[in-house]
């Protein structure tokens, strides 16, 4: 319990890095640019190793939570309490490998660097936090807080409609966010605590969950995002610069399917099943819908977009089939989408640092002067379509699955999705990498430098690593997907019991 | 050792040409592809003689995954179904890569594309080794790819591209119903290894199993949705869209993948699961159906086409639906057989045609050919055997002749003796397709070896297009000029695959009859093809009329005289013969309408939604009733972005610390009470 240090580690690591780059000399001289970006990088790659530690500290067989540290904070009640369980686990890995990437992605960035690197820095704090919190309130925090530098991320360092796209950010995640503050408000009421761990154990009055299920879900679905609450997305993802898109796609979507995990699942068992079928039907639009949308799409970042809001859905839909596959078929997605759409999303960055636009007109026949480049987004699109041997068909493979054991027609609906999928990414890689160069601005375009390079050879050698073995990742969370999953059927059957 | 080196050395020089080629150099990759390929050859035949023999193997190689009762192992199932693929997968593979050091003499991207061949190789070694459901699928998708890289080789080309996309796309549509029977199987049996499946599938025959809204014959709905990977990957009738334009990647890619191996796979996979099929009358039947229509269908389409490609294209087409006609009728090693033969014959007659193009300098339309036999003399004996194997040359009532004649009649006898639904259907099919089958390989020779050049560019459309370009598209073309001047004969590198493959297509059959569907039929596949007791097909074939054995020779020798008289004789004839039935030939002519069919039902409503929905659906009504009202409002108050920095963060922190601030005050009268 005590004497853990390692989770606060790493939620004052990136605070410490944001303090340092503070303390530099005012203005944007090259010098303190240059500071800037290399104590973002060390202090996000030190804490890159620290999770490291924290993971090679995690025992995955245990099922309950681990490296606990809690301390009085905001009354006696309300608790500095964190831990990882293997839900979590991977989610804070994955956010402590995407910072320095996302970092050594921004080295271009020129315009206010210092906040700029503050900012990714703020982020990295909220988001660990949002993963490691084992109080409600602290959660709460962490996962609205992490809004702020996002917002600014987008709205300072965006591109030309990002005011637009910034306000429909705040507006949809701002509006979910109080029901769901409401919500925290009525589990303290009536469990007396805001303890995570307790509040897992205690069971709430079937129609009480209703209502706490549906604040919850208000506050997930916008950010996973759900269909219909979706479109604030491909806007927010055209107007952020390539590392806030890379963060936005591969952690802070997350958060959502995370949500419905640690919460929903097992906190509103009888609400779950009870909403199931509109969960279902909501992924099974979102997997078809803004498959076909992508189809149509005109702009590189957009596409990739609708791309992920797809792809979601299908998590959405393995989580609440609430079996071993849907479930682990769920996280195992979420952490291999974090890797293949932040890498589509660097890739689309390589090509926008170049030319300058996200139009896919603007581009074609870049295989002839960029051939490495084509190999990764090759790659990594094939990933993106769920190809087998890529970390993409693995949890694409076990939701469905999942599902198919739920409900066939939800499976049979979804599965569509592995065709629309292969038609939008490889219509986009046509448009964009094939073909013959007929732009004169494209004749001179260069090939990936080496820190590009070192940007996306990390994803993509974990993309075929966790396609050919992802028991890594599996194992981690199975523990606590059983636990769950067993403490969830209890419920479920306990209700039906008495209601009989 | 031996089978893990038979599967995995492709992948080492796919590695090799592939992250070293730009260092290693062409000639390097070239080398230690081929190299490692014929290593594989090798011991691919010595793992056959070793199978024959009566042995078996099983070797784990690793965990994929596991998750709950889902267990799915990386594994080589060695058996005398495997070794038959192993065998047929590397002799075509090795010598393709040979005959690619000369037909790709003069591409600059020589490295790209031997590592493409050989990982297209490894994927479809480890679909062939595959111990379980899901290792078939990504060794299925992993030749998906490597087809789809390789029919966009040249990737300059509008249309390669194109009908990249459309194979992978078609292939994704069957891989939709493969991936619900994955499930299904699972769902039934509780695995997805064969062992398992296998063991449980008797227990679950009989059962019904609800499936979108259906009680369905458990394995009757599981082996159709099987079947629909099938379908798509060895392009029958409905999903074969794909495979005539797949005609846009390297003549040696059509060989390889386009006609021995790849499309074969469907074929593998039924016989594969045949103690699953083998319960389902239905889905037999269905089988049975869909390929004699495809052996059929794709027959006509071939008739009449042009391109030199599409021609055997269509041809490899129809052959498919004879195997598929094998399977269906039950005779599993019937399908396995003639999958065997027409590896042999179908590479000779790409890799024949290949040199043809060459020759000609990148020409492929028939119309510009004739004549050729005196040029390229050795590519035309090539051509020879492989029309004569395909065409099914032997002498009735004996088991002498081409390796066509062996295993093709078989099937149609099969066919006539079975009981199944649909049979005698079928049996019309297939033998009417012998005859047509018949008739466009001889048109194909006569067109381009017989008489002289140009014999037919009478034919040739007017230089204006009309709109239907498809064919003339088609040419290998990277900075050639046209069909004209002297045609030489290749080099040695592509003469010696077509010698090895000749000698195939006249001896596969005979030498190799007895083990596959002869006397020691048994002993030879063991457990590898599971046959149901009741099911005696092989034993019936052999009592069927004299008449019916003698029928497609018979047909056979019609399409000759036929195609004689067209393209020898009278060469106006078959032009006043399209003319008298001008609808027909058109319907043929444009291969029955199905890509326009499809692009009307499919392609062009796919991105009118899609279109709709983004503009309607995300942008007119959520957008419109959502943040966009919201927004509009907001911005109406402030229209300075500058206000973004400083204002709406702070009002924004400002309500969460409000919200967080009324929350603690309550907190505490709550705790206080």
């Amino acid at each position: 319990m005590s004497g853990s240090w390692i989770l606060s580690s790493l939620l004052v690591l990136p605070v410490i890095g944001a303090v340092c780059i503070l303390a530099l000399p005012s203005g944007d001289t090259e010098a303190s640019k240059r500071n800037a970006r290399w104590i973002a990088l060390f202090a996000t790659l030190i804490t890159f190793v620290l999770s490291l530690v924290a993971w090679s500290q995690f025992d995955a067989a245990l099922p309950g939570f681990q490296l606990i540290e809690d301390h009085a904070w905001f009354t006696s009640g309300i608790r500095y309490k964190i831990g990882v369980d293997g839900i979590s686990m991977p989610f804070v890995l994955l956010t402590t490998l995407l910072m320095p990437i996302s970092i050594a992605a921004s080295w271009n960035i020129e315009n206010r660097v210092k906040e700029y690197m503050i900012a990714f820095l703020a982020l990295e704090t909220l988001m660990i936090g949002v993963f490691v919190a084992l109080d409600l309130v602290l959660f709460y925090l962490f996962f609205e807080g992490g809004l702020i530098p996002m917002f600014l991320i987008i709205g300072i360092w965006g591109h030309a409609n990002r005011v637009y796209a910034a306000f429909k950010f705040f507006l949809y995640t701002f509006a979910g966010s109080v029901l769901m503050l409401l919500a925290i408000m009525a589990m303290y009421w009536t469990a007396g605590t805001t303890d995570i761990t307790v509040l897992l154990h205690t069971a709430f009055d079937p129609k009480m969950q209703t209502w706490l299920w549906l604040a919850f879900f208000a506050s997930f679905a916008v950010k996973m995002p759900m269909w219909p609450v979706h479109t604030w997305l491909p806007d927010a993802h055209v107007e952020a610069p390539t590392a806030g898109s890379v963060i936005l796609a591969a952690i802070l979507l997350k958060m959502g399917g995370y949500g419905f995990i640690r919460f929903s699942l097992p906190m509103f068992p009888d609400a779950s099943l009870y909403f199931t079928p509109l969960v279902y039907a909501l992924s099974v639009i979102a997997i078809i819908y803004t498959s076909l949308v992508a189809l149509a799409q005109e702009n590189m970042k957009k596409l990739i977009a609708y791309s992920s809001v797809a792809h979601m859905g299908f998590v959405t839909m393995g989580i609440f089939a609430a079996n071993t596959q849907g479930v682990q078929g769920a996280m195992y997605l979420m952490i291999s989408h974090g890797l293949v759409s932040g890498a589509l999303f660097l890739c689309v960055g390589v090509v926008y640092d170049r030319m300058h636009s996200l139009e896919i007109a603007s581009y074609g026949g870049l295989v002839q002067r960029m051939p490495l480049y084509a190999v990764a987004f090759m790659l990594f699109t094939m990933a993106n379509v769920g190809l087998p041997g890529t970390s993409g068909f693995v949890g694409e493979f076990l939701t469905l699955i999942g599902a198919f054991r739920s409900n066939t027609w939800v499976a049979f609906f979804a599965t569509t999705g592995v065709i629309l999928s292969a038609c939008y990414a490889l219509y986009l890689y046509r448009r964009v990498v094939f073909g013959v160069i007929e732009k004169a601005n494209l004749k001179t375009i260069v090939d990936l430098s080496p820190r590009e390079i070192a940007i996306l050879l990390p994803l993509g050698l974990l993309v075929l690593y966790y396609g050919v073995h992802p028991q890594p990742i599996i194992d981690a969370s199975a523990a606590s997907i059983d636990n769950l999953l067993r403490g969830f059927a209890q419920a479920v059957t306990a209700t039906k019991t008495a209601g009989l | 050792m031996l089978f893990h080196l038979i599967v995995f050395l492709p992948l080492l020089g796919f590695l090799v040409a592939g992250i070293f080629g730009r260092w290693i150099g062409d000639q390097a990759s070239e080398f230690v592809t081929t190299g490692l390929l014929g290593l594989c050859f090798v011991l691919a035949w010595i793992g056959f003689v070793m199978v024959a023999g009566g042995f078996d193997g099983h070797y784990p190689v690793a965990n994929w995954f596991t998750s709950g009762k889902l267990d799915v192992a990386w594994a080589l199932r060695i058996d005398t179904l495997t070794a038959v693929m192993l065998v047929v997968v590397t002799t075509v593979s090795f010598l393709v890569h040979m005959y690619s050091f000369g037909y790709m003499e003069e591409d600059p991207s020589k490295q790209r594309f031997f590592a493409y061949l050989s990982l297209f190789t490894f994927a479809m070694l480890m679909l062939v080794t595959a111990d379980n459901l899901v290792q078939m699928f990504f060794g299925w998708e992993g030749v998906g790819l490597a087809s789809y890289l390789l029919i966009g080789f040249w990737y300059q080309k509008p249309s390669a591209n194109a009908a990249a996309i459309k194979a992978f796309v078609v292939n994704r549509v069957g891989d939709f119903g493969f991936a619900l029977g994955i499930f299904l199987v699972f769902v039934l049996t509780g695995s997805v290894s064969f062992d398992q499946v296998f063991a449980a599938a008797p227990g679950v025959a009989g059962k019904t199993v609800h499936f979108i809204g259906f009680d369905w014959d458990a394995w009757t709905i599981a082996c159709l949705l099987l079947f629909m990977g099938a379908m798509g990957k060895s392009a029958q009738f409905l999903l074969h869209t794909w495979l005539p334009d797949a005609m846009e990647g390297p003549t040696p890619v059509s060989a390889l993948i386009h006609a021995a191996t790849m499309v074969t796979a469907g074929v593998f996979m039924v016989a594969r699961l045949s103690p699953l099929f083998e319960h389902s009358p239905v889905a037999l039947s269905a089988v049975l159906v869909i390929g004699a229509t495809t052996a059929f269908f794709a027959a006509t389409i071939g008739l009449v086409q042009n391109d030199i490609k599409r021609v055997i294209a269509y041809s490899t087409c129809s052959q498919l639906g004879y195997m598929f006609t094998g399977l269906g009728v039950g005779g599993y090693s019937l399908g396995i057989f003639h999958l065997f033969t027409h590896a042999f014959f179908k590479a000779l007659l790409f890799l024949s045609a290949g040199s043809v193009i060459v020759a000609m300098h990148h020409e492929q339309d028939m119309r510009r050919m004739g004549g050729l036999w005196k040029e390229i003399p050795f590519t035309f004996w090539a051509m020879m055997f492989g029309t004569l194997a395909i065409t099914g040359v032997g002498i009735p009532f004996t088991h002498i002749g081409f390796a066509g004649f062996i295993s093709k009649d078989p099937i149609i006898e099969a066919a006539y003796a079975s009981e199944r639904w649909g049979s005698t259907y079928a049996f019309w099919c297939v033998n009417l397709a012998a005859g047509l089958t018949s008739f466009y390989s001889w048109r194909l020779v006569f067109m381009t070896f017989f008489g002289e050049r140009g014999q037919f560019s009478s034919w040739l459309p007017a230089p204006v297009h009309d709109d239907h370009g498809h064919d003339d598209h088609a040419h290998d073309d990277h900075g050639h000029g046209h069909g004209d001047g002297k045609a030489h004969e290749s080099p040695i590198s592509m003469l010696v695959p077509l010698g090895v493959l000749s000698l195939g297509a006249i001896l596969a059959g005979m030498v190799f009859r007895h083990d596959f569907i002869g006397e020691s039929f048994g002993e030879f596949w063991r457990k590898s093809l599971f046959i149901g007791q009741e099911n005696d097909i092989l034993e019936q074939m052999e009592h069927v009329p004299a008449l019916v054995s003698l029928s497609p020779t018979l047909l056979m020798i019609f399409g000759f005289l036929v195609a004689y008289y067209f393209y020898m004789v009278d060469r106006k004839a078959s032009e006043r013969l399209a003319a008298t039935v001008p609808a027909l030939y058109r319907f043929l002519l444009n291969k029955w309408y199905f890509d326009e069919l499809y692009d009307f039902l499919f392609v062009r409503p796919a991105f009118a939604i899609g279109r709709a929905l983004w503009k309607g659906g995300d942008g007119a009504i959520i957008d419109g009733i959502g943040p966009n009202g919201v927004a509009a409002r907001v911005l109406d108050v402030s229209k300075s972005a500058v206000r973004l920095q400083t204002g709406y963060v702070y009002q924004y922190a400002f309500a969460m610390m409000l919200g967080a601030a009324a929350f603690a005050t309550w907190y505490l009268f709550g705790g206080a009470r």
